[in-house]
């Protein structure tokens, strides 16, 4: 009798505290949603803000305090097309960015293949070689390549572009499909072969359809690194080519200052960018830390 | 009718480049006669080049030098796909993207075979590994057997002269095992094909082998039938590695040399007779006085009060049926080391004794026990075993002798 | 089981072709541009006056370096790598720590705090420089206001940390999501063990989970410092470098002597030495990723 009822305290007292522990597990949960979206927010504010501003008339994008309350309008977007050719510059971002990923898959992916498949000693200091002209500044060789390019037509030319955006990725996206490749099981390879297929075959049936999405995410990080290169489009490009990071360069003259188009400019060129980003963040990670990080 | 040769096979691996470059030789000179409908087993202990030397048949690696031939054609330079082999991985390496069918069927499509009789070959070849339900499964959705199955699968839908298995039940838990094991064996008997199989289980090797290929370090050790090694045992690492558990190994004197035996001094002084050959007649000279190892099966030795061994208990393990007694070394040199358990294999040096379940020893007890002396093998210093007397009545069996299909064969032939 | 390494099937491919146009490619990209810039910085060239030329031995290099700005420019590069490396290492171990924890929306916010990292160069710079930190219409200005304090003007006063501020919010994203990968890698058991042993949660920072960061966190800095030594971008579309050389940093101001005065022979130097100051840098990073290739 004695024990049992000490042992029904026991057990109540324990469910005081296990109500206890679960709201103070609440709280701890609480304060640091709290925090977190605080600082979450914070961070995001400005591409918040800028997506707000190209809804605004330009005499609403200025006005102090700002303006949290208005009444939407695509003005912004309408005059970017009608006054600058927006769709030009975006073009251009596409064809380039596309064209260098294109470009640099199509001479990545055999190189890769034979990295991963047909390793030999020297396999890793070829691939840590690439990596390390990943390094060089560009700013380093800026004058050489002007000149170059200057000399063959190629200045303010898309194939220009697409050429150097493509040197420029080819080793990351070759090291992004060596790690790829790698994690295809060699038997399953040697599967193939037993069943008799040719090298072509083991390609198209078994590796390509295995590593699609490693392919295409790694294609996506390249155009991401395309899209947003902002030296040499600067650099080599005036008007016909620019691509979207130069046209909206093109805002920071002092009599550029209209927000709500900069803002519509912007929000459409990064929009999509910032889609795939959040798509491939994992495979970003190891892309940019050369698996260095996994 | 297939047929596999293997003729001084050798493997060789560079290391290194340029002037320092190094070269393994992973294979030392193979030769093996595999018959037609045989069931091969290569056993050895982990890198003894077994799987090596079944890649080289499977042709996804080059042989460096000898030949291997197949119903007679050297096929070296054959490609993997051309010799009419299949392989079932270790990691079944299915086709991840594709259904049970189409990994099934992959090989036939490659060859060009026509969509109807592909899907024949399929749901025949499922038919007789019960995949029927799980043709249109992609194989993440699916169990490590039935796994299993589909690799084997696969390969019975080339309708290969010779099936290669490179430890295909080693990710399997125990009970699927002997299961697999079984089914495995059956499958043998009904394809009628010639099979080689690599496994490092000694057990797996024993139970589905008609010819074992014992392997270390590059070198064939033995090649026989199961009942062969476990009897004869060509030599000690052969009579170490078959048989569970291990051999036990003591150092003995020789004091008598005779056509009935070889007799030898035990720890205790006293003296056995070990019916092995040890005359020069027989090729295997010793003489009075040499130092041998003496080997018996923990199966084989006998509680008896007033034998000749004795040894203090460390460990038992009572399985009901049968008890294990772990055993300070007859010679001593076993104390506080308990047999079986220790890191390394070759310096074991306590003991184990398998009795029967009722034995009421402790441990802590001090016991004596003796041992058949029929079945105890006699070593010489570079490990080769002095050849039996007697030949054990079971060597010359063959698997089919035990399995319910050969039955009435048997008793036509009347064995 | 037993090595593979090098065994070669039988009829398989057996090609190095199949990685001539990669590596003949890099290697062109890599050795043309570099063997011009090291030939043009010892040479007398200026695309504005093409009589004067030839050998200039290493004066181009003797004029950089005694030139103030060229330190001007390093001391910047130095403030703005350095700065902005403090604040994304630290702030983002710090974030990374805090988005691990379990709290409402997490999967969202972390989403939030990654997002400045795939803004292009040119667009984060102009919304930082107007819409943020505008001193008459900017957000750092109304928000001053409420306070009653004086809206700064960033660009004028405070030029290099403006500067850093805006790089900063860029890359504080790229820290937090390779520690924050990292940090998921953490066993968990490992930090059980270290709570039954009676480590608190500072403890458990300091001993578990900034050791097992180490790695992480020194590719974010060498990674952070290949990228930082060249910023351009940024310092392009908001200050063009000025006030002054207040912002100039190494890569802007080969650009002004290449691009601006076409001084072939002084840039191509400056370059050099960018090259030659990423070389370090890179040099440590490869090794690295060697050690990592290995494991």
């Amino acid at each position: 009798m004695m024990t049992s009822s000490t042992n029904s305290v026991a057990a109540a007292s324990m469910a005081v505290n296990a109500s206890r522990a679960r709201r103070s597990v609440l709280n701890r949960k609480l304060v640091l949603t709290l925090v977190a979206w605080t600082i979450a927010l914070m961070m995001f504010f400005p591409i918040f803000w800028m997506f707000l501003t190209s809804f605004k008339t330009e005499a609403e994008a200025i006005s102090t305090p700002p303006s949290l309350f208005f009444t939407p309008s695509i003005d912004g977007y309408i005059e970017i097309q009608a006054r600058a050719d927006y769709f030009k510059y975006a073009l251009n971002s596409v064809v380039i960015s596309l064209g260098a990923t294109l470009l640099a898959l199509l001479i990545a992916i055999p190189s890769a293949y034979s990295m991963a498949f047909l390793p030999t000693k020297r396999t890793q200091t070829t691939l840590l070689w690439m990596l390390s002209t990943k390094m060089l500044p560009s700013v380093g060789v800026l004058l050489p390549v002007y000149l170059i390019f200057r000399d063959l037509g190629l200045l303010d030319s898309r194939t220009g572009l697409i050429i150097i955006y493509m040197l420029m990725n080819l080793p990351i996206v070759v090291w992004m499909l060596y790690t790829f490749f790698k994690d295809i099981p060699k038997d399953i390879l040697e599967a193939g072969r037993m069943d008799g297929a040719s090298t072509l075959q083991e390609i198209f049936h078994l590796l390509l359809p295995l590593t699609l999405p490693g392919i295409a995410s790694t294609g996506l990080l390249c155009v991401i690194l395309s899209w947003n290169e902002a030296f040499w489009s600067l650099n080599l490009t005036t008007s016909n080519a620019a691509p979207l990071t130069a046209y909206i360069a093109s805002f920071s003259s002092p009599e550029g200052l209209f927000w709500a188009k900069l803002s519509a400019a912007s929000t459409l060129a990064v929009a999509p960018i910032l889609i795939f980003g959040w798509m491939t963040q994992k495979q970003m990670v190891r892309g940019l830390t050369f698996g260095a990080v996994k | 009718m297939s047929t596999l040769t293997l003729k001084n096979i050798v493997k060789e691996f560079t290391s290194g480049s340029g002037a320092s470059a190094s070269t393994t030789q992973v294979i030392k000179g193979v030769d093996l006669e595999v018959k037609d409908q045989e069931f091969v087993v290569f056993v050895g202990p982990s890198g003894c080049g077994k799987s090596t030397l079944m890649r080289m048949i499977a042709g996804l690696e080059n042989a460096t030098s000898g030949d291997i031939l197949i119903d007679g054609q050297r096929i070296n330079d054959v490609g993997p796909a051309e010799r009419g082999l299949a392989m079932v991985f270790q990691s079944y390496a299915l086709y991840p993207h594709m259904t049970v069918g189409e990994n099934m069927g992959f090989s036939l499509k490659l060859a060009g075979v026509s969509k109807e009789e592909r899907a024949k070959k399929v749901n025949a070849a499922a038919d007789v590994l019960q995949l029927g339900p799980l043709l249109d499964r992609k194989p993440k959705a699916l169990s490590g057997g039935q796994r299993q199955r589909v690799a084997i699968g696969r390969a019975i839908v080339r309708n290969p002269s010779i099936f290669l298995f490179d430890e295909p039940l080693s990710n399997l838990d125990a009970a699927l095992r002997v299961q697999m094991r079984i089914e495995l064996a059956r499958l043998h008997a009904e394809l009628k094909a010639t099979m080689i199989y690599v496994t490092h289980d000694q057990i797996e090797a024993m139970t589905m082998a008609d010819k074992i290929v014992v392997l270390q370090g590059g070198v064939v050790e033995q090649i026989g039938s199961p009942m062969e090694l476990y009897h004869h045992p060509r030599n000690r690492f052969v009579a170490g590695f078959i048989g569970s558990p291990k051999m036990n190994f003591l150092d003995v004197t020789v004091t008598d040399v005779q056509a009935e035996g070889v007799t030898v001094r035990l720890p205790d002084d006293s003296e056995s007779l070990v019916r092995v050959a040890g005359q020069p007649e027989a090729g295997s000279a010793v003489s009075v006085g040499d130092r041998l190892t003496m080997g018996v099966r923990p199966e084989h030795l006998i509680l008896d009060d007033s034998g000749p061994l004795g040894g203090q208990v460390q460990v038992i393990e009572r399985l009901g049926g049968v008890t294990s007694l772990y055993l300070a070394s007859p010679d001593g040199s076993g104390d506080g080391k308990i047999g079986g358990l220790k890191a390394d294999d070759q310096a074991d040096s306590g003991w184990i004794l398998i009795a029967d379940g009722d034995v009421a020893s402790r441990v802590g007890d001090n016991i004596r026990y003796t041992f058949d002396s029929a079945r105890a093998h006699l070593f010489t210093s570079d490990g080769l075993a002095l050849p039996s007397l007697d030949r054990h009545p079971l060597t010359g069996l063959t698997r089919q002798d035990n399995s319910l299909s050969s039955v009435s064969a048997a008793q036509a032939t009347d064995v | 089981m037993s090595t593979r390494a090098s065994g070669r099937t039988v009829g398989g491919l057996r090609t190095l072709s199949l990685q001539a146009p990669a590596v003949g490619l890099l290697l062109m990209w890599m050795l043309i541009p570099l063997v011009m810039t090291l030939w043009f910085s010892f040479q007398r060239y200026n695309l504005l006056m093409p009589s004067v030329s030839g050998f200039a031995g290493v004066d181009n290099y003797y004029y950089l370096l005694t030139d103030p700005s060229l330190w001007t420019a390093m001391g910047n590069t130095l403030l703005l790598v350095g700065w902005v490396l403090v604040a994304t290492v630290v702030g983002g171990t710090l974030l990374a720590v805090l988005l691990q924890q379990e709290f409402f929306g997490r999967g969202v916010a972390r989403l939030f705090v990654i997002a400045p990292f795939f803004i292009m160069p040119t667009v984060s710079a102009l919304v930082w420089k107007n819409m943020m930190m505008h001193p008459v219409n900017g957000i750092f200005a109304w928000i001053a206001s409420l306070f009653g304090l004086p809206a700064i003007d960033w660009f004028a006063s405070l030029p290099l940390t403006s500067v850093i501020i805006i790089v900063t919010w860029q890359w504080l994203p790229f820290a937090v999501l390779i520690l924050l990968t990292a940090i998921q890698s953490l066993d968990d058991d490992q930090v059980e063990a270290a709570r039954m042993d009676g480590a608190g949660p500072l403890a458990i920072f300091f001993y578990i989970t900034l050791p097992h960061l180490k790695r992480a966190i020194s590719v974010v800095v060498m990674i952070e410092m290949i990228f930082l030594l060249t910023i351009f971008a940024e310092i392009f579309v908001t200050t063009s470098g000025g006030p002054g050389l207040a912002t100039t940093n190494l890569a802007y101001l080969i650009y002004i002597r290449a691009l601006l005065d076409f001084d072939v022979g002084g840039a191509s130097a400056g370059g050099v030495i960018a090259i030659i100051l990423a070389n370090i840098v890179a040099f440590f990073l490869v090794r690295t990723v060697a050690k990592n290739l290995e494991n």
